[in-house]
Protein backbone atom coordinates (compact mmCIF):
# COMPACT_ATOMS: atom_id res chain seq x y z
CA UNK A 1 0.00 0.00 0.00
CA UNK A 2 2.38 2.18 1.31
CA UNK A 3 4.77 1.52 -1.65
CA UNK A 4 1.72 2.08 -4.59
CA UNK A 5 1.60 5.09 -3.41
CA UNK A 6 5.32 6.12 -3.41
CA UNK A 7 5.45 5.09 -7.18
CA UNK A 8 2.19 7.36 -7.23
CA UNK A 9 4.21 10.45 -5.75
CA UNK A 10 6.97 9.56 -8.15
CA UNK A 11 4.41 9.63 -10.98
CA UNK A 12 3.39 12.99 -10.41
CA UNK A 13 6.58 14.27 -9.43
CA UNK A 14 7.81 13.70 -13.31
CA UNK A 15 4.51 14.99 -14.46
CA UNK A 16 5.20 18.48 -12.80
CA UNK A 17 8.60 18.16 -13.51
CA UNK A 18 8.39 18.02 -17.20
CA UNK A 19 5.35 21.01 -16.44
CA UNK A 20 7.83 23.04 -14.56
CA UNK A 21 10.47 21.99 -17.63
CA UNK A 22 8.24 24.30 -20.00
CA UNK A 23 9.36 27.89 -18.85
CA UNK A 24 12.69 29.11 -18.41
CA UNK A 25 12.10 30.59 -14.55
CA UNK A 26 10.96 27.09 -13.40
CA UNK A 27 12.87 24.46 -15.90
CA UNK A 28 15.95 23.68 -13.26
CA UNK A 29 13.36 23.24 -10.59
CA UNK A 30 11.32 21.19 -12.86
CA UNK A 31 14.30 18.74 -13.64
CA UNK A 32 15.60 18.56 -10.05
CA UNK A 33 11.44 17.82 -8.88
CA UNK A 34 11.60 14.86 -11.60
CA UNK A 35 14.95 13.42 -10.29
CA UNK A 36 13.55 13.79 -6.59
CA UNK A 37 10.57 11.36 -8.19
CA UNK A 38 13.43 9.13 -9.70
CA UNK A 39 14.96 8.61 -6.19
CA UNK A 40 11.36 7.88 -4.54
CA UNK A 41 10.98 5.14 -7.24
CA UNK A 42 14.12 3.88 -7.09
CA UNK A 43 13.42 3.30 -2.73
CA UNK A 44 10.22 2.15 -3.43
CA UNK A 45 11.35 -0.49 -5.26
CA UNK A 46 13.89 -2.51 -2.92
CA UNK A 47 10.75 -3.97 -1.62
CA UNK A 48 9.66 -5.27 -4.48
CA UNK A 49 13.09 -6.96 -5.72
CA UNK A 50 12.81 -10.70 -5.88
CA UNK A 51 14.98 -13.53 -7.43
CA UNK A 52 13.98 -15.64 -10.18
CA UNK A 53 9.97 -17.33 -9.92
CA UNK A 54 9.85 -15.49 -6.61
CA UNK A 55 12.94 -16.28 -4.71
CA UNK A 56 14.94 -13.97 -1.98
CA UNK A 57 17.69 -12.36 -3.49
CA UNK A 58 20.93 -13.20 -2.28
CA UNK A 59 23.58 -10.69 -0.70
CA UNK A 60 25.96 -11.38 -3.24
CA UNK A 61 23.25 -10.34 -6.02
CA UNK A 62 22.81 -7.44 -4.14
CA UNK A 63 26.71 -6.21 -4.36
CA UNK A 64 26.55 -6.96 -8.16
CA UNK A 65 24.10 -4.78 -8.44
CA UNK A 66 25.26 -1.84 -5.61
CA UNK A 67 28.25 -2.37 -7.98
CA UNK A 68 26.67 -1.59 -11.52
CA UNK A 69 24.46 1.59 -10.28
CA UNK A 70 27.95 2.80 -8.87
CA UNK A 71 30.12 1.98 -11.93
CA UNK A 72 27.18 3.59 -14.62
CA UNK A 73 26.88 6.64 -11.77
CA UNK A 74 30.65 6.98 -12.20
CA UNK A 75 30.40 6.76 -15.96
CA UNK A 76 27.18 9.01 -16.36
CA UNK A 77 28.29 11.70 -13.84
CA UNK A 78 31.90 11.86 -15.87
CA UNK A 79 29.89 12.36 -19.53
CA UNK A 80 27.79 14.96 -17.97
CA UNK A 81 30.46 17.29 -16.28
CA UNK A 82 32.65 16.66 -19.06
CA UNK A 83 31.01 17.17 -22.16
CA UNK A 84 31.79 20.26 -23.97
CA UNK A 85 28.00 22.02 -24.59
CA UNK A 86 28.66 22.40 -28.20
CA UNK A 87 28.98 18.46 -27.81
CA UNK A 88 25.55 18.39 -26.20
CA UNK A 89 23.63 16.61 -29.03
CA UNK A 90 26.20 13.60 -28.79
CA UNK A 91 25.66 13.33 -25.11
CA UNK A 92 21.91 13.20 -25.44
CA UNK A 93 22.50 10.45 -28.24
CA UNK A 94 24.55 8.37 -25.73
CA UNK A 95 22.39 8.29 -22.74
CA UNK A 96 19.75 7.62 -25.11
CA UNK A 97 21.45 4.61 -26.07
CA UNK A 98 22.22 3.61 -22.53
CA UNK A 99 18.57 3.58 -21.75
CA UNK A 100 17.65 1.68 -24.84
CA UNK A 101 20.05 -1.24 -24.51
CA UNK A 102 18.86 -1.35 -20.73
CA UNK A 103 15.85 -2.37 -22.16
CA UNK A 104 16.48 -4.47 -24.58
CA UNK A 105 18.44 -6.18 -21.79
CA UNK A 106 15.92 -6.18 -19.43
CA UNK A 107 13.18 -7.57 -21.87
CA UNK A 108 15.82 -10.41 -23.03
CA UNK A 109 16.41 -11.46 -19.24
CA UNK A 110 13.00 -11.04 -18.34
CA UNK A 111 11.98 -13.16 -21.46
CA UNK A 112 14.35 -16.29 -20.34
CA UNK A 113 12.12 -16.46 -17.31
CA UNK A 114 8.47 -17.04 -18.99
CA UNK A 115 7.23 -20.15 -17.96
CA UNK A 116 4.27 -21.64 -19.93
CA UNK A 117 1.95 -19.90 -17.58
CA UNK A 118 2.92 -16.34 -18.16
CA UNK A 119 0.28 -13.91 -20.00
CA UNK A 120 0.39 -13.09 -23.39
CA UNK A 121 0.61 -8.87 -22.52
CA UNK A 122 3.99 -9.81 -20.60
CA UNK A 123 5.31 -11.94 -23.65
CA UNK A 124 3.90 -9.56 -26.44
CA UNK A 125 5.39 -6.37 -23.64
CA UNK A 126 9.02 -8.45 -23.59
CA UNK A 127 9.03 -8.61 -27.34
CA UNK A 128 8.24 -4.46 -27.88
CA UNK A 129 10.99 -3.33 -25.58
CA UNK A 130 13.22 -5.99 -27.09
CA UNK A 131 12.57 -4.55 -30.60
CA UNK A 132 12.14 -0.81 -29.76
CA UNK A 133 14.91 -1.07 -27.40
CA UNK A 134 17.94 -2.16 -29.38
CA UNK A 135 16.62 -0.06 -32.63
CA UNK A 136 17.08 2.84 -30.18
CA UNK A 137 20.34 1.28 -29.15
CA UNK A 138 21.97 1.25 -32.56
CA UNK A 139 20.44 3.93 -33.79
CA UNK A 140 21.64 6.80 -31.40
CA UNK A 141 25.02 4.97 -31.58
CA UNK A 142 24.82 5.90 -35.64
CA UNK A 143 23.37 9.18 -34.63
CA UNK A 144 26.35 10.28 -32.45
CA UNK A 145 28.77 8.98 -35.09
CA UNK A 146 27.18 11.42 -37.30
CA UNK A 147 27.13 14.18 -35.05
CA UNK A 148 31.12 13.31 -34.24
CA UNK A 149 31.07 13.64 -38.50
CA UNK A 150 32.18 10.35 -38.91
CA UNK A 151 30.06 10.09 -41.98
CA UNK A 152 30.83 12.47 -44.57
CA UNK A 153 27.79 11.82 -46.56
CA UNK A 154 24.37 9.74 -45.71
CA UNK A 155 24.67 6.29 -46.97
CA UNK A 156 22.79 5.17 -49.65
CA UNK A 157 22.35 2.04 -51.43
CA UNK A 158 19.64 1.04 -54.08
CA UNK A 159 16.05 -0.95 -52.73
CA UNK A 160 17.26 0.48 -49.21
CA UNK A 161 13.70 0.51 -48.03
CA UNK A 162 13.17 -2.47 -49.34
CA UNK A 163 15.67 -4.24 -47.35
CA UNK A 164 14.61 -2.48 -44.55
CA UNK A 165 11.38 -3.42 -44.79
CA UNK A 166 12.10 -6.91 -45.69
CA UNK A 167 14.15 -7.01 -42.19
CA UNK A 168 10.89 -5.65 -40.14
CA UNK A 169 8.83 -8.31 -41.80
CA UNK A 170 11.54 -11.24 -40.69
CA UNK A 171 11.44 -9.55 -37.51
CA UNK A 172 7.35 -9.15 -36.85
CA UNK A 173 7.10 -13.10 -37.95
CA UNK A 174 9.71 -14.24 -35.47
CA UNK A 175 7.61 -12.14 -32.80
CA UNK A 176 4.54 -13.81 -33.72
CA UNK A 177 6.11 -17.22 -33.46
CA UNK A 178 7.69 -16.42 -29.79
CA UNK A 179 4.21 -14.71 -29.04
CA UNK A 180 2.14 -17.83 -30.48
CA UNK A 181 4.58 -20.10 -27.98
CA UNK A 182 7.38 -20.52 -29.22
CA UNK A 183 9.37 -19.24 -26.18
CA UNK A 184 13.19 -20.00 -27.60
CA UNK A 185 16.24 -18.56 -26.37
CA UNK A 186 17.59 -18.86 -30.06
CA UNK A 187 14.57 -16.98 -31.51
CA UNK A 188 14.97 -14.44 -29.19
CA UNK A 189 18.65 -13.96 -29.54
CA UNK A 190 17.95 -14.01 -33.84
CA UNK A 191 15.09 -11.41 -33.42
CA UNK A 192 17.17 -8.99 -31.26
CA UNK A 193 20.33 -9.14 -34.15
CA UNK A 194 17.60 -8.66 -36.44
CA UNK A 195 16.40 -4.85 -34.18
CA UNK A 196 20.06 -4.18 -33.79
CA UNK A 197 21.06 -4.13 -37.69
CA UNK A 198 17.34 -2.16 -38.49
CA UNK A 199 18.43 0.57 -35.74
CA UNK A 200 21.92 1.08 -37.87
CA UNK A 201 20.39 0.71 -41.15
CA UNK A 202 17.55 2.85 -40.44
CA UNK A 203 19.56 5.78 -39.76
CA UNK A 204 22.97 5.41 -42.26
CA UNK A 205 20.71 7.46 -45.17
CA UNK A 206 19.59 9.80 -43.02
CA UNK A 207 21.71 13.30 -43.41
CA UNK A 208 23.91 14.69 -40.40
CA UNK A 209 21.91 18.15 -40.32
CA UNK A 210 18.68 16.01 -39.48
CA UNK A 211 20.02 13.91 -36.61
CA UNK A 212 18.78 15.68 -34.06
CA UNK A 213 15.17 15.06 -35.42
CA UNK A 214 16.61 11.46 -35.34
CA UNK A 215 17.34 11.67 -31.45
CA UNK A 216 14.30 12.97 -30.63
CA UNK A 217 12.33 10.18 -31.80
CA UNK A 218 15.05 7.76 -30.81
CA UNK A 219 13.85 9.53 -27.23
CA UNK A 220 10.73 8.49 -27.83
CA UNK A 221 11.47 4.96 -28.91
CA UNK A 222 13.27 4.12 -25.78
CA UNK A 223 10.25 6.10 -23.75
CA UNK A 224 8.37 3.49 -25.01
CA UNK A 225 10.49 0.77 -24.52
CA UNK A 226 10.92 1.61 -21.09
CA UNK A 227 7.19 1.69 -21.27
CA UNK A 228 6.71 -1.93 -22.30
CA UNK A 229 8.66 -3.19 -19.78
CA UNK A 230 6.90 -2.02 -17.33
CA UNK A 231 4.21 -3.35 -18.43
CA UNK A 232 5.87 -6.51 -18.29
CA UNK A 233 7.31 -6.26 -14.66
CA UNK A 234 4.08 -4.79 -13.61
CA UNK A 235 5.25 -1.31 -12.63
CA UNK A 236 2.70 1.25 -12.94
CA UNK A 237 5.80 4.03 -12.58
CA UNK A 238 8.21 2.77 -15.38
CA UNK A 239 4.75 2.90 -17.43
CA UNK A 240 3.70 6.38 -16.32
CA UNK A 241 7.77 7.53 -17.19
CA UNK A 242 7.99 6.15 -20.35
CA UNK A 243 4.83 7.02 -22.18
CA UNK A 244 5.17 10.63 -21.01
CA UNK A 245 8.71 10.58 -22.64
CA UNK A 246 7.24 8.69 -25.66
CA UNK A 247 4.63 10.70 -26.44
CA UNK A 248 6.47 14.13 -25.33
CA UNK A 249 9.36 13.16 -27.71
CA UNK A 250 7.25 12.16 -30.56
CA UNK A 251 6.00 15.66 -30.21
CA UNK A 252 9.39 17.30 -29.79
CA UNK A 253 10.65 15.53 -32.94
CA UNK A 254 6.95 17.05 -35.07
CA UNK A 255 7.88 20.48 -33.72
CA UNK A 256 11.25 20.12 -35.49
CA UNK A 257 10.29 19.03 -38.24
CA UNK A 258 7.86 21.53 -38.73
CA UNK A 259 10.49 24.56 -37.68
CA UNK A 260 12.30 23.11 -41.06
CA UNK A 261 9.64 23.04 -42.77
CA UNK A 262 9.68 19.21 -43.69
CA UNK A 263 7.17 16.47 -43.43
CA UNK A 264 8.70 13.57 -40.57
CA UNK A 265 8.73 10.90 -43.53
CA UNK A 266 10.74 12.99 -45.72
CA UNK A 267 13.35 13.58 -43.06
CA UNK A 268 13.32 9.66 -42.25
CA UNK A 269 13.11 8.46 -45.29
CA UNK A 270 14.78 10.41 -48.02
CA UNK A 271 18.40 11.18 -48.18
CA UNK A 272 18.41 15.12 -47.99
CA UNK A 273 20.90 16.80 -50.17
CA UNK A 274 20.01 15.00 -53.41
CA UNK A 275 16.77 17.14 -54.85
CA UNK A 276 18.09 19.66 -57.55
CA UNK A 277 20.99 21.55 -55.95
CA UNK A 278 22.03 22.87 -59.70
CA UNK A 279 19.19 25.42 -60.22
CA UNK A 280 19.66 26.49 -56.94
CA UNK A 281 23.54 26.98 -57.86
CA UNK A 282 21.97 28.99 -60.90
CA UNK A 283 20.22 31.47 -60.01
CA UNK A 284 22.95 32.46 -57.29
CA UNK A 285 25.58 33.13 -59.83
CA UNK A 286 24.47 36.67 -60.67
CA UNK A 287 25.66 39.76 -58.90
CA UNK A 288 28.84 40.25 -56.76
CA UNK A 289 29.42 40.10 -52.69
CA UNK A 290 30.47 43.03 -51.23
CA UNK A 291 33.58 42.39 -48.26
CA UNK A 292 34.12 44.68 -45.86
CA UNK A 293 36.93 45.67 -43.20
CA UNK A 294 36.68 45.18 -39.50
CA UNK A 295 37.06 48.79 -38.62
CA UNK A 296 34.16 49.92 -41.30
CA UNK A 297 32.00 46.91 -39.61
CA UNK A 298 32.65 48.44 -36.18
CA UNK A 299 31.58 51.88 -37.03
CA UNK A 300 28.48 50.51 -38.73
CA UNK A 301 27.71 49.08 -35.51
CA UNK A 302 28.58 51.75 -33.58
CA UNK A 303 26.11 54.14 -35.36
CA UNK A 304 23.40 52.09 -35.10
CA UNK A 305 20.36 52.53 -32.93
CA UNK A 306 19.15 49.07 -33.09
CA UNK A 307 21.38 45.68 -34.00
CA UNK A 308 20.06 42.30 -33.93
CA UNK A 309 22.53 39.31 -33.81
CA UNK A 310 21.82 36.16 -35.50
CA UNK A 311 23.91 33.29 -33.94
CA UNK A 312 24.88 30.24 -35.84
CA UNK A 313 26.57 26.72 -35.30
CA UNK A 314 29.54 28.52 -36.76
CA UNK A 315 29.84 30.75 -33.70
CA UNK A 316 29.73 27.56 -31.48
CA UNK A 317 32.67 25.58 -33.10
CA UNK A 318 34.80 29.33 -33.23
CA UNK A 319 33.70 29.11 -29.52
CA UNK A 320 33.06 32.69 -29.49
CA UNK A 321 30.03 32.64 -27.35
CA UNK A 322 31.97 35.15 -25.15
CA UNK A 323 33.42 37.59 -27.14
CA UNK A 324 29.53 38.04 -29.01
CA UNK A 325 28.28 38.78 -25.44
CA UNK A 326 31.86 41.28 -24.78
CA UNK A 327 30.47 43.12 -28.18
CA UNK A 328 27.07 43.48 -27.30
CA UNK A 329 28.03 44.49 -23.64
CA UNK A 330 30.41 47.13 -25.79
CA UNK A 331 27.48 48.52 -27.71
CA UNK A 332 24.83 48.65 -25.12
CA UNK A 333 27.45 50.70 -23.63
CA UNK A 334 27.29 53.06 -26.76
CA UNK A 335 23.49 53.22 -26.39
CA UNK A 336 23.05 50.17 -28.96
CA UNK A 337 19.62 48.07 -28.52
CA UNK A 338 21.05 44.58 -29.09
CA UNK A 339 18.75 41.35 -29.00
CA UNK A 340 19.58 37.99 -30.31
CA UNK A 341 17.20 36.53 -32.68
CA UNK A 342 17.13 32.54 -32.53
CA UNK A 343 16.37 30.44 -35.21
CA UNK A 344 14.33 27.12 -33.77
CA UNK A 345 16.88 24.94 -35.57
CA UNK A 346 19.91 27.12 -34.27
CA UNK A 347 22.78 24.89 -33.32
CA UNK A 348 22.48 21.25 -33.77
CA UNK A 349 19.71 20.97 -31.70
CA UNK A 350 16.55 23.10 -31.22
CA UNK A 351 17.42 25.36 -28.49
CA UNK A 352 21.10 24.21 -28.61
CA UNK A 353 21.86 28.03 -29.58
CA UNK A 354 20.15 29.44 -26.32
CA UNK A 355 22.10 26.99 -23.95
CA UNK A 356 25.36 27.88 -25.52
CA UNK A 357 24.78 31.40 -25.40
CA UNK A 358 23.71 30.71 -21.69
CA UNK A 359 26.90 29.33 -21.08
CA UNK A 360 28.41 33.25 -22.48
CA UNK A 361 25.70 34.83 -19.52
CA UNK A 362 23.74 35.71 -22.13
CA UNK A 363 20.69 36.62 -20.14
CA UNK A 364 17.67 34.71 -21.56
CA UNK A 365 15.21 38.04 -22.24
CA UNK A 366 18.02 39.49 -25.01
CA UNK A 367 16.81 36.10 -26.67
CA UNK A 368 14.26 37.09 -29.63
CA UNK A 369 12.51 34.22 -30.97
CA UNK A 370 12.09 33.63 -34.99
CA UNK A 371 8.43 35.05 -35.17
CA UNK A 372 9.03 38.37 -32.89
CA UNK A 373 12.03 39.65 -34.58
CA UNK A 374 10.57 39.38 -37.75
CA UNK A 375 8.20 41.56 -38.26
CA UNK A 376 10.33 44.19 -36.61
CA UNK A 377 13.65 43.53 -38.93
CA UNK A 378 12.86 46.40 -41.56
CA UNK A 379 13.39 48.90 -37.94
CA UNK A 380 16.46 47.21 -37.47
CA UNK A 381 19.88 49.11 -38.17
CA UNK A 382 22.32 46.65 -38.57
CA UNK A 383 21.56 42.70 -38.91
CA UNK A 384 25.25 40.96 -37.73
CA UNK A 385 25.07 37.18 -38.93
CA UNK A 386 27.59 35.50 -37.18
CA UNK A 387 28.24 31.64 -38.40
CA UNK A 388 24.70 30.75 -39.78
CA UNK A 389 24.16 30.62 -43.34
CA UNK A 390 20.76 28.18 -44.47
CA UNK A 391 18.43 30.13 -41.72
CA UNK A 392 18.85 33.64 -43.20
CA UNK A 393 18.97 32.03 -46.60
CA UNK A 394 15.95 34.03 -48.77
CA UNK A 395 15.82 30.98 -51.31
CA UNK A 396 13.53 29.76 -48.51
CA UNK A 397 10.80 32.33 -49.05
CA UNK A 398 11.80 33.06 -53.04
CA UNK A 399 13.47 30.07 -54.70
CA UNK A 400 10.57 27.65 -55.40
CA UNK A 401 13.37 25.18 -56.63
CA UNK A 402 15.29 25.56 -53.58
CA UNK A 403 15.52 22.28 -51.40
CA UNK A 404 14.98 24.19 -48.41
CA UNK A 405 12.15 26.21 -49.66
CA UNK A 406 9.32 26.58 -47.58
CA UNK A 407 11.17 26.72 -44.48
CA UNK A 408 10.97 29.58 -41.93
CA UNK A 409 14.11 31.79 -41.38
CA UNK A 410 14.83 34.80 -40.02
CA UNK A 411 14.53 37.56 -42.18
CA UNK A 412 17.68 39.14 -41.99
CA UNK A 413 18.11 40.87 -45.71
CA UNK A 414 15.01 43.59 -43.97
CA UNK A 415 17.37 45.10 -42.14
CA UNK A 416 19.10 47.89 -43.17
CA UNK A 417 22.44 46.46 -43.69
CA UNK A 418 23.68 42.89 -43.26
CA UNK A 419 26.92 41.93 -41.78
CA UNK A 420 27.91 38.33 -42.23
CA UNK A 421 31.02 36.79 -41.00
CA UNK A 422 32.12 33.93 -42.26
CA UNK A 423 34.88 31.79 -42.60
CA UNK A 424 34.94 31.62 -46.60
CA UNK A 425 32.15 31.43 -48.99
CA UNK A 426 31.38 27.71 -48.04
CA UNK A 427 27.70 26.72 -48.37
CA UNK A 428 25.73 25.50 -45.32
CA UNK A 429 24.54 22.27 -43.26
CA UNK A 430 21.97 22.18 -46.39
CA UNK A 431 24.87 22.29 -48.78
CA UNK A 432 23.30 25.27 -51.02
CA UNK A 433 24.09 28.48 -52.15
CA UNK A 434 23.41 31.75 -50.30
CA UNK A 435 21.86 34.78 -52.22
CA UNK A 436 21.85 36.51 -49.08
CA UNK A 437 25.33 37.59 -49.40
CA UNK A 438 25.23 38.74 -52.73
CA UNK A 439 22.38 41.43 -52.21
CA UNK A 440 22.96 45.03 -51.92
CA UNK A 441 22.70 45.97 -48.23
CA UNK A 442 24.88 42.56 -47.10
CA UNK A 443 28.86 43.11 -46.25
CA UNK A 444 30.71 40.01 -45.67
CA UNK A 445 33.04 40.21 -43.15
CA UNK A 446 35.76 37.10 -43.53
CA UNK A 447 37.76 35.45 -41.11
CA UNK A 448 37.72 33.11 -37.86
CA UNK A 449 34.55 34.34 -35.88
CA UNK A 450 36.60 34.65 -32.69
CA UNK A 451 38.82 37.23 -33.84
CA UNK A 452 37.55 39.00 -35.92
CA UNK A 453 34.57 39.11 -33.01
CA UNK A 454 37.73 40.27 -30.73
CA UNK A 455 39.19 42.75 -33.18
CA UNK A 456 35.53 44.67 -33.32
CA UNK A 457 35.36 44.41 -29.39
CA UNK A 458 38.05 46.49 -29.66
CA UNK A 459 37.55 48.90 -32.61
CA UNK A 460 34.24 49.60 -31.01
CA UNK A 461 35.80 49.98 -27.32
CA UNK A 462 38.18 52.35 -28.75
CA UNK A 463 36.04 54.24 -31.45
CA UNK B 1 -12.55 -4.40 -15.07
CA UNK B 2 -9.45 -6.46 -15.02
CA UNK B 3 -6.32 -4.83 -13.17
CA UNK B 4 -4.59 -5.36 -17.10
CA UNK B 5 -7.48 -3.48 -18.68
CA UNK B 6 -6.96 -0.62 -15.35
CA UNK B 7 -2.78 -0.57 -16.77
CA UNK B 8 -3.77 -0.23 -20.35
CA UNK B 9 -6.12 2.74 -19.56
CA UNK B 10 -3.38 4.29 -17.50
CA UNK B 11 -1.12 3.69 -20.49
CA UNK B 12 -3.64 5.83 -22.96
CA UNK B 13 -4.34 8.52 -20.74
CA UNK B 14 -0.22 9.00 -19.90
CA UNK B 15 0.25 9.33 -24.30
CA UNK B 16 -2.59 12.05 -24.02
CA UNK B 17 -0.82 13.67 -20.65
CA UNK B 18 2.92 13.64 -22.56
CA UNK B 19 1.09 15.61 -25.72
CA UNK B 20 -0.05 18.06 -23.38
CA UNK B 21 2.32 18.77 -21.06
CA UNK B 22 4.88 19.10 -23.95
CA UNK B 23 2.96 21.65 -26.66
CA UNK B 24 3.47 24.85 -24.29
CA UNK B 25 7.32 24.62 -24.33
CA UNK B 26 9.25 27.18 -25.73
CA UNK B 27 11.76 26.17 -28.55
CA UNK B 28 14.60 27.89 -26.55
CA UNK B 29 13.78 24.85 -23.85
CA UNK B 30 14.06 22.45 -26.48
CA UNK B 31 17.08 20.89 -25.66
CA UNK B 32 17.01 20.98 -22.04
CA UNK B 33 13.49 19.39 -22.41
CA UNK B 34 15.26 16.37 -24.19
CA UNK B 35 17.57 16.04 -22.36
CA UNK B 36 15.38 15.70 -18.66
CA UNK B 37 12.72 13.33 -20.46
CA UNK B 38 15.72 11.33 -21.93
CA UNK B 39 16.64 11.19 -17.96
CA UNK B 40 13.06 10.29 -17.16
CA UNK B 41 13.30 7.17 -19.16
CA UNK B 42 16.67 6.09 -16.78
CA UNK B 43 13.46 4.56 -14.35
CA UNK B 44 14.48 1.78 -16.84
CA UNK B 45 16.94 1.56 -14.09
CA UNK B 46 14.71 -0.46 -12.09
CA UNK B 47 14.12 -3.20 -14.52
CA UNK B 48 17.85 -3.85 -14.89
CA UNK B 49 18.13 -4.15 -10.70
CA UNK B 50 15.07 -6.79 -11.38
CA UNK B 51 16.73 -8.44 -14.43
CA UNK B 52 19.89 -8.96 -12.51
CA UNK B 53 18.52 -9.91 -9.58
CA UNK B 54 16.51 -13.10 -11.10
CA UNK B 55 19.23 -13.73 -13.32
CA UNK B 56 20.34 -17.48 -13.66
CA UNK B 57 23.68 -18.51 -15.52
CA UNK B 58 26.17 -16.37 -16.60
CA UNK B 59 24.81 -15.03 -19.67
CA UNK B 60 21.40 -13.50 -17.90
CA UNK B 61 24.17 -11.91 -15.19
CA UNK B 62 26.06 -10.17 -17.66
CA UNK B 63 23.03 -9.27 -19.81
CA UNK B 64 21.69 -8.32 -16.44
CA UNK B 65 24.50 -6.27 -14.66
CA UNK B 66 24.84 -4.88 -18.38
CA UNK B 67 21.42 -2.98 -17.92
CA UNK B 68 21.88 -1.57 -14.51
CA UNK B 69 25.23 -0.38 -15.06
CA UNK B 70 23.28 1.41 -18.80
CA UNK B 71 20.19 2.23 -16.80
CA UNK B 72 22.15 4.26 -13.98
CA UNK B 73 24.42 5.99 -16.54
CA UNK B 74 21.36 6.85 -18.67
CA UNK B 75 19.40 8.14 -15.16
CA UNK B 76 22.19 10.14 -13.20
CA UNK B 77 23.71 11.53 -16.12
CA UNK B 78 20.89 12.47 -17.79
CA UNK B 79 19.54 14.20 -14.51
CA UNK B 80 23.17 16.03 -13.76
CA UNK B 81 23.61 17.29 -17.64
CA UNK B 82 19.68 18.77 -17.52
CA UNK B 83 21.25 20.62 -14.90
CA UNK B 84 24.35 21.50 -15.82
CA UNK B 85 22.52 22.72 -18.90
CA UNK B 86 19.59 24.88 -16.94
CA UNK B 87 21.88 26.04 -14.49
CA UNK B 88 23.59 28.57 -16.94
CA UNK B 89 20.17 30.02 -17.99
CA UNK B 90 20.11 33.60 -16.23
CA UNK B 91 17.76 36.61 -16.36
CA UNK B 92 19.61 40.20 -16.67
CA UNK B 93 20.59 41.21 -13.45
Amino acid sequence: MIISFAFLIASVLFIVGIKLLASPKTARQGNLVAGLGMLIALFAFLPLMHGSHGGGVSLWKWILILAGIVLGLVVGAAGAYKVKMTSMPQMVALFNGAGGGAAALVAVVEFAQVTPSSSLMFVVSMLCAAMIGAVSLTGSIIAYFKLEGHFDKPVTYPAQQVLNGLLFVMSALLALAMAAGSHSMVLMVLFLVLALVLGVLMVLPIGGADMPVVISLLNSFTGLAVAADGFAIGNIAMIIAGTLVGSSGTLLTLAMCKAMNRPVTNVLFSAFGKVNGASADAAAATGSVRPVQADEAAMLLGMAARVVIVPGYGLAVAQAQHQVRQLADELAKKGVEVSYAIHPVAGRMPGHMNVLLAEADVPYDQLVEMEAINPEMDRVDVCLVIGANDVVNPAAREDKSSPIYGMPIIEAEKAGTVIVMKRSMGKGFAGIENALFLRDNCRMLFGDAKASLQELVTLVKAG
Amino acid sequence: MTADMLIFFIFVLSIFLGFELISKVPSMLHTPLMSGTNAIHGIILLGGMLALAEADGFIQHVAGFAAVVLGSANVFGGFMVTDRMLQMFKRKK
